[in-house]
């Protein structure tokens, strides 16, 4: 790949980005080219140096603000022509209910999947506070000397707590699932804004 | 190793490698490779980062025909590097404690 090649393909990735930010972003790039062929490299083995349009633009997604690339992006959408407006207009008249359904989905998703993620975890606080409790009214029948229902209590007690430890390590697992998904959400909503500015 | 403790980390080689002098980009990565490998990438976040927090400012200087980006330390800059300093024979007492313990453990 040649240096104009290799910028014109990073211009073309990073178009979501300011154009401030993406301007310096490519002068900072083909100054570190322009240095290694200085250094006595050839142009490709430059190029291949500084590592491959893929990675740097995931290394910018990952420390670029979501909130960045949202305004950008909504700068750039004030900034339309006549044209354009109308046609947004009418496209938008037409297919917001159906993105507006389709984003509702998947929001409903979304919550359904942490709903029950709290609901685990509920379920985990409730069995540990049964175990406590079922030690205390143990405690108590004890005391009023009645050991049958004290040892029942007891048992009642162990299993609450024997079951809190069992769904808490289910609970540490199925939570980093969501936790995971959010990461390539935001991940996914950087990469789609990204592309959107060119 | 931390991210965060790698963040500060870097932070301060790049402050270390234009102490002396003023330097460019791939000056710097080069004077950083036989201690740690530092992709462009990453030497550009650092340096914006560094930047934004007035440890270096920047000025471009005309070389064989082109711009080339040359970054100087400010006082901000080299006093961070102090504290550096400061911070790491903190570390060092407390490195002495872990592996103090481990020894201990050792033993046993």
């Amino acid at each position: 790949m040649t240096k104009t090649e290799f910028l014109d393909e990073l211009r073309r990735r990073l178009a979501g980005l300011p154009q401030s930010d993406l301007d310096e972003r490519l002068l900072y790039f083909r100054e570190m080219i322009d240095d290694r062929m200085e250094d006595g490299l050839t142009e490709e083995e430059a190029v291949s140096g500084i590592g491959s349009v893929d990675e740097i633009v995931d290394h910018i997604m990952e420390e670029i603000p979501l909130s960045t690339l949202v305004k950008e992006n909504a700068k750039r959408k004030r900034s339309l022509k006549t044209g354009e407006t109308v046609l947004m207009v009418m496209g938008t008249v037409l297919c917001l209910p159906l993105v507006l359904a389709a984003a509702a989905v998947c929001l409903a998703v979304y919550a359904a999947i942490w709903a029950v993620v709290i609901g685990l975890w509920s379920t985990v606080v409730g069995l540990a506070a049964g175990a406590v409790a079922g030690l205390v009214v143990a405690a108590g029948f004890l005391v009023k000397r009645e050991p049958v229902n004290a040892l029942f209590m007891l048992g009642a007690a162990i299993l609450c707590a024997g079951l809190a430890i069992l769904l808490f390590c289910a609970c540490v697992w199925v939570t980093k699932a969501p936790v995971q998904l959010t990461k390539k959400m935001v991940l996914g909503m950087k990469a789609l804004l990204m592309r959107k500015g060119s | 190793m931390d991210a965060q403790l790698k963040r500060g980390l870097l932070d301060v080689c790049v402050l270390a490698a234009i102490r002396d002098d003023d330097s460019y980009g791939y000056k710097i990565i080069k004077d950083m490779k036989p201690y740690l490998e530092l992709s462009e990438s990453t030497l550009y976040t650092i340096l914006k980062r560094l930047e934004s927090a007035d440890m270096l400012t920047v000025h471009t200087v005309e070389h064989e025909g082109r711009l080339r980006k040359y970054y100087h330390i400010t006082a901000t800059g080299i006093r961070r590097l102090d504290e550096f300093r400061d911070d790491w024979d903190e570390i060092l007492a407390i490195y002495r404690f872990i592996t103090k313990e481990d020894e201990t453990n050792d033993e046993n």
